[in-house]
């Protein structure tokens, strides 16, 4: 028993919360979880949000962020408990034993101080290096983990780094006191596709070279099976499943891990595209407001009636300054907008009331595009009554039909926004899409915010209203996985420019241009060693060039 | 040119501009009366050879503008006319109140300051548990009282009733220094407690919003002490928004010394302005308005410079 | 049903105790206004006078009680100008934007420029001090906060991608304005009316404390206390009465305003 570099026995985490109008609530996340690790192993925590896997990962430090309390239980890190230990205690613990990668680098980096000296605090502070020694250290493990200039990039202040250096640099932080185990809590969640697996591929090979023991927390399996030893699934703070990354990948035992696992793999069969698109942009160039660039250049991409076209694209490509295009909230400097064989006016206030209508939009978060002051009713209510004069039990009757549509039901006509879960908000933010009887809906990253079960019913039930309604979407994402559930034709986007477009098959299909290669490749596979297949290939490639 | 310098010009270019606009407001705000001034200061009952005297005078018979740009003129060269009620040089008679007023604020400020950034400090290292909450009580009742009221009470109490402190607060040049001091002790008190709990309140407010910063928690979790994560991480970032506050309530002090002169019939530059305004005396006022707002335009523009300064992203840009 | 605070429930009694008291004055008020019921200056309470005589032997309760009616009338007045005014305007430059939005904010930056009391003092130099002017000149001054309050809530409010679904629906600026922003903004807003209400009786009272409010011989709060501040220096306490009673309708309406901020849920936090 003193072999576990790690022991947790029944641990029950607990939290108040405050809601508002009401007396605190004591509530508990983790009901009695036990697991070990062993010295330089890695344990992948996993689950949705709300499973309590950030809030196990802290108590491996025996912290509790917020007003979370470590209710129960024992943490028994290199063969002592650490839930009642002496402050002095833990501080060795954290400082030297145990670190930390948070999800967000850029909001954990102290923004006044340079980042070297950040990285080599710990070490420095607890006597385990001299300034000189964790300095150099600090030069490896940035070399190590791929930054540029690794002799000077210590010098600079962490805004003028990039979001997936300052995600590395934490990592340097991490691991420069040489500690047994290190805590990364979603470490690569805010990067884009194509940089995460840079940051991944780097934590791996730290990770491997300093034989250092890891949880790795993610909702991501696919992430996590590439860089852990073994697999715990957790499910609103209890365990589900923990084993080997093999068993938990390639022969899951429970219901819910399969799902996890087959989550991301539906397909939809391409349509071809029909003689007359419902919706062209055309040469379209725009730029913000008070700004000298331009942010889209020459756009073009076509929408057949029925179908779907899913604009991909990492931050800053312009897939959603298109939708700002396509809707009149930015007008254009160049090129236009056709619909339905004619031209929309640039400008939102230009276009009549049956252009609004014919065009619908559902946006990312749920939460703010439905006014909290209204119920579900009034949400959806209000575009038959604007667009149609529909009124009272007519209304009503509509109502209660698109609410079926989307499989809530009447139960739910006169409850607010806030009652709702986040799949269920989704839903409503449908159904008022569909009240307005639309030919087009923009959906602009609908599911991104949602967690991946939840997001695989939204496209099945977007799918699904697509064959009743016959309303076609432009589907804006940076999820390929959710490109291949659901387009027709697709058009991949950076910086501003179209740079692959055509129906599903065809893009899909080598030989790529150098960016779609980059974005396919980089999109992490539900297979043990494709991290590896992924690395190996891309030496290999630039060793050739 | 540094982008901080850049910034730091074009502030201080605003508060210029924002002076100048406030000079034209002072100005206009005395002329937007129905009638003329130069009734309203003689009366429904003066005579009208006495009103075209006074019209004269005042140079009411010249337009606005070309009488605004000339006040304007001479206060830029430290001219701001004669009052009207005794014919006195207005910038001769200013001097020595203004002195006596910034007197006041000074020692209210080296008072209420550190008191204030303590009293702060202490709420936030007992947040939510009996001194936080008692601060909080004090600070809600403290915003509530009129300057006036805790001025009597002060005088009643420790003036008359225990005798420690003289309720009048007259100073005049040839008194020493701890003489001045000892006279403008309870003034010094009542401005102190008027600024306190605002400042101690936003002291508590900007220390508990950077203790709340994800870099905190890094801190905490690289087992650093409480007092290093303080020192070391809080600290640096806090400054800012510390110095903003108290740059703010300084702004708030000069004007709360308008009422605190008059509650202790302090000759100061508040004490002249009331004086006046209810003798109508309309240079003197546009003066005194102008200095006050000269004051306080500056203090806030020194507030928005410390933050520009304290900005990691603008003092190393990308 | 609602449970309320029991320092919530105090600020609503006070607070209701002194409205009622000024609406129904003429019949509360033992004595007259103006009437000089005692020889003796500042006489001492008794049955008759219970809070003795004012510095011409005045009955103080009496002056007390048509004081508060003068104080809570031109306050409530200059806050519901301020109020309408600044959440009006702050409102619709939020939701217009543009050059509207820019010339409007400018001009209430260059007012804030200049401190309130003043500003008032300038204005008051020239301007006979009537009751009505006394109302405008609080209002307007007071509306700048109101309306730098409303368009920074609405500003918030304005990029939720509710509001921009009512736009691209093909909504008017009136249901933008009244039925997306303002149910939303409504508790920030009239939390900030009970401090505006506050700011409104401290500044009249301090304007009538130098002579420069309400004039002889009608008097509110700060009025009275000029009038007996002289008692001050010998032990006479006959000032602090209303002083107090500011400060307690200040307190009282203070907590009243904390409660409705406290028990506001943020948009994301349900109905509240």
């Amino acid at each position: 028993m003193t072999d576990a570099l790690l022991k947790v026995k029944n641990l029950k985490i607990g939290a108040r919360i405050y809601p508002p109008g009401e007396k605190p609530k004591d509530i508990d996340i983790v009901h009695g979880v036990s697991f070990e690790l062993e010295k330089g192993k890695v344990l992948g925590l996993i689950g949705e949000s709300g499973a309590g896997k950030s809030t196990i990962g802290l108590a491996a430090m025996a912290y509790g962020r917020g007003g979370v309390e470590l209710t129960g239980g024992e943490v028994w890190v290199n063969g002592r408990e650490i839930l009642h230990t002496s402050r002095a205690d833990l501080r060795h613990l954290r400082g030297l034993e145990v670190t930390y990668v948070s999800q967000s680098a850029a909001a954990s980096f102290n923004p006044a101080k340079r980042i070297m000296e950040q990285v080599i605090e710990a070490s420095v502070h607890a006597g385990k290096f001299s300034k000189k020694d964790a300095e150099g250290r600090a030069r490896e493990l940035f070399a190590k983990l791929g930054l540029p200039d690794p002799d000077n990039i210590g010098d600079r202040y962490p805004h003028q780094v990039s979001g997936g250096q300052l995600q590395r640099c934490m990592t340097a932080l991490a691991l420069c006191p040489e500690p047994d185990l290190v805590v990364f809590d979603e470490p690569t969640t805010a990067l884009d596709v194509t940089t995460q697996i840079d940051v991944l591929m780097a934590i791996k090979e730290a990770i491997r070279d300093t034989g250092v023991g890891a949880l790795y927390i993610t909702h991501d399996l696919a992430v996590v099976a590439q860089v852990s030893d073994e697999i715990m699934v957790l499910r609103m703070g209890d365990m589900v499943e923990h084993g080997t990354t093999d068993q938990i990948i390639n022969n899951p035992r429970e219901d819910y891990t399969r799902d996890l696992v087959s989550v991301r793999s539906k397909q939809h069969e391409g349509q071809a595209p029909t003689d007359n698109p419902i919706l062209r942009v055309e040469n379209v160039t725009a730029r913000y407001k008070g700004t000298n660039f331009d942010v889209l250049h020459n756009v073009v991409m076509e929408l057949h009636p029925g179908q779907t076209l899913a604009v991909v694209g990492e931050s800053g490509s312009g897939k959603s300054t298109t939708a700002r295009v396509i809707t009149g909230l930015l007008p254009p400097r160049e090129g236009k907008i056709t619909f339905d064989g004619r031209e929309l006016s640039a400008d939102l206030n230009g276009r009549t009331r049956e252009d609004l209508r014919e065009l619908q939009m559902i946006y990312q978060m749920a939460d703010v595009a439905m006014n909290p002051r209204q119920t579900v009713g009034t949400i959806i209510g209000r575009p038959l009554e604007f667009y149609f004069g529909m009124k009272g039990a007519e209304k009503r009757k509509r109502i209660v039909e698109l609410l079926d549509e989307i499989e809530l039901g009447e139960g739910f006509i006169d409850r607010y926004p806030a009652e709702l879960s986040g799949g269920q908000k989704q839903r409503v933010c449908i159904a008022r899409a569909l009240a307005a009887k639309p030919k087009v809906i923009i959906c602009d990253e609908v599911t991104s915010a949602l967690d991946p079960l939840v997001a695989d019913d939204i496209l099945k039930l977007l799918e699904n209203l697509q064959k009743i309604e016959d309303v076609a979407y432009l589907f804006i994402t940076h999820d390929l996985a959710t490109v291949s559930a659901i387009a027709d034709s697709i058009a991949v986007m950076y910086q501003g420019k179209v740079v692959r477009y055509g129906p599903k098959a065809e893009v899909l299909s080598p030989p790529f241009d150098d960016y779609t290669d980059l974005l396919l490749s980089s999109v992490p596979e539900m297979r043990l060693g494709w991290l590896e297949e992924v690395i190996a290939n891309r030496k290999m490639e630039s060793a050739g060039n | 040119m540094h982008p901080v310098l850049k910034l730091i010009a074009q502030r201080l270019a605003l508060g210029i501009l924002l002076l100048l606009a406030a000079s034209l407001l002072i100005f206009a705000g005395t002329q937007i009366l129905p009638g003329d001034v130069a009734q309203s200061i003689l009366g429904q009952s003066a005579t009208p050879e006495a009103l075209a005297n006074l019209r004269a005078e005042l140079g009411l018979n010249e337009p606005a503008m070309s009488r605004y740009f000339s006040w304007l003129a001479g206060a830029i060269q430290g001219d701001l006319g004669t009052a009207l009620t005794n014919g006195q040089d207005i910038t001769k008679s200013l001097g020595g109140r203004l002195k006596n007023t910034l007197f006041l604020a000074f020692w209210a400020a080296v008072v209420a300051v550190p008191l204030a950034i303590f009293l702060g400090l202490l709420a936030v290292r007992f947040r939510e548990r009996w001194p936080d909450k008692l601060i909080s009580a004090v600070t809600l009742a403290s915003i509530s009282v009129p300057e006036f009221l805790i001025g009597y009470v002060l005088m009643y109490i420790v003036g008359v009733k225990l005798g420690w402190a003289p309720t009048v607060a007259t100073v005049y040049d040839s008194m020493s220094f701890l003489e001045k001091l000892n006279a403008i002790a309870l003034p010094v008190a009542v401005l102190t407690m008027v600024v306190l709990a605002h400042m101690m309140r936003m002291t508590r407010a900007a220390i508990l919003n950077v203790m709340q910063s994800a870099y905190i928690e890094t801190a905490e979790l690289k087992g650093l002490s409480s007092f290093q994560v303080i020192y070391r991480h809080a600290f640096p970032n806090a400054i800012a928004p510390v110095v903003n506050v108290v740059m703010l309530n300084l702004a708030y002090l000069v004007v709360g010394v308008v009422v605190v002169e008059v509650v202790f019939v302090y000759p100061g530059m508040g004490q002249y302005l009331v004086d006046h305004v209810s003798k109508r005396d309309v240079p003197v006022v546009q003066a005194c308005g102008l200095i006050f707002a000269a004051v306080y335009i500056g203090l806030n523009m020194v507030a928005d410079i410390v933050s520009i300064l304290a900005n990691p992203r603008l003092r190393h840009p990308k | 049903m609602m449970r309320i605070p029991p320092a919530a429930l105090i600020g609503l009694f006070f607070t209701g105790l002194y409205f009622f008291v000024a609406i129904f004055a003429p019949w509360i008020a033992p004595y007259s206004m103006t009437e000089i019921v005692s020889d003796i200056p500042w006489d001492v309470a008794s049955a008759q006078h219970w809070l003795g005589t004012d510095n011409i032997g005045r009955d103080l309760l009496t002056r007390m009680i048509y004081g508060g009616r003068t104080t809570i009338f031109i306050a409530t007045a200059a806050t519901i100008l301020s109020f309408t005014l600044g959440s009006v305007l702050g409102l619709t430059a939020a939701v217009i934007g543009g050059w509207v939005d820019q010339a409007m904010s400018r001009f209430v930056d260059l007012i804030m420029s200049i401190p309130t009391l003043i500003f008032a003092l300038v204005v008051l130099s020239v301007m006979p001090v009537t009751m009505p002017i006394l109302i405008l000149v609080m209002g307007l001054l007071d509306s700048t906060r109101v309306y730098r309050l409303a368009r920074a809530v609405a500003v918030d409010i304005n990029v939720m991608d509710f509001v921009e679904a009512a736009k691209l629906r093909g909504e008017g600026n009136r249901w933008v304005i009244f039925r997306e922003i303002l149910p939303n903004a409504l508790s920030p807003l009239v939390a900030e009316m009970g401090l505006r209400f506050i700011f409104a009786v401290l500044f009249v009272s301090t304007l009538s404390f130098l002579g420069l409010g309400v004039q002889p011989p009608n008097a509110d709060w700060g009025g009275i206390v000029k009038e007996n501040k002289d008692g001050i220096v010998y032990g006479i306490p006959a000032a602090l009465y209303p002083a107090f009673a500011i400060a307690t309708l200040a307190i009282s309406v203070n907590l009243v305003a904390d409660w409705v901020l406290n028990r506001t849920a943020s948009l994301k936090g349900g109905r509240g």
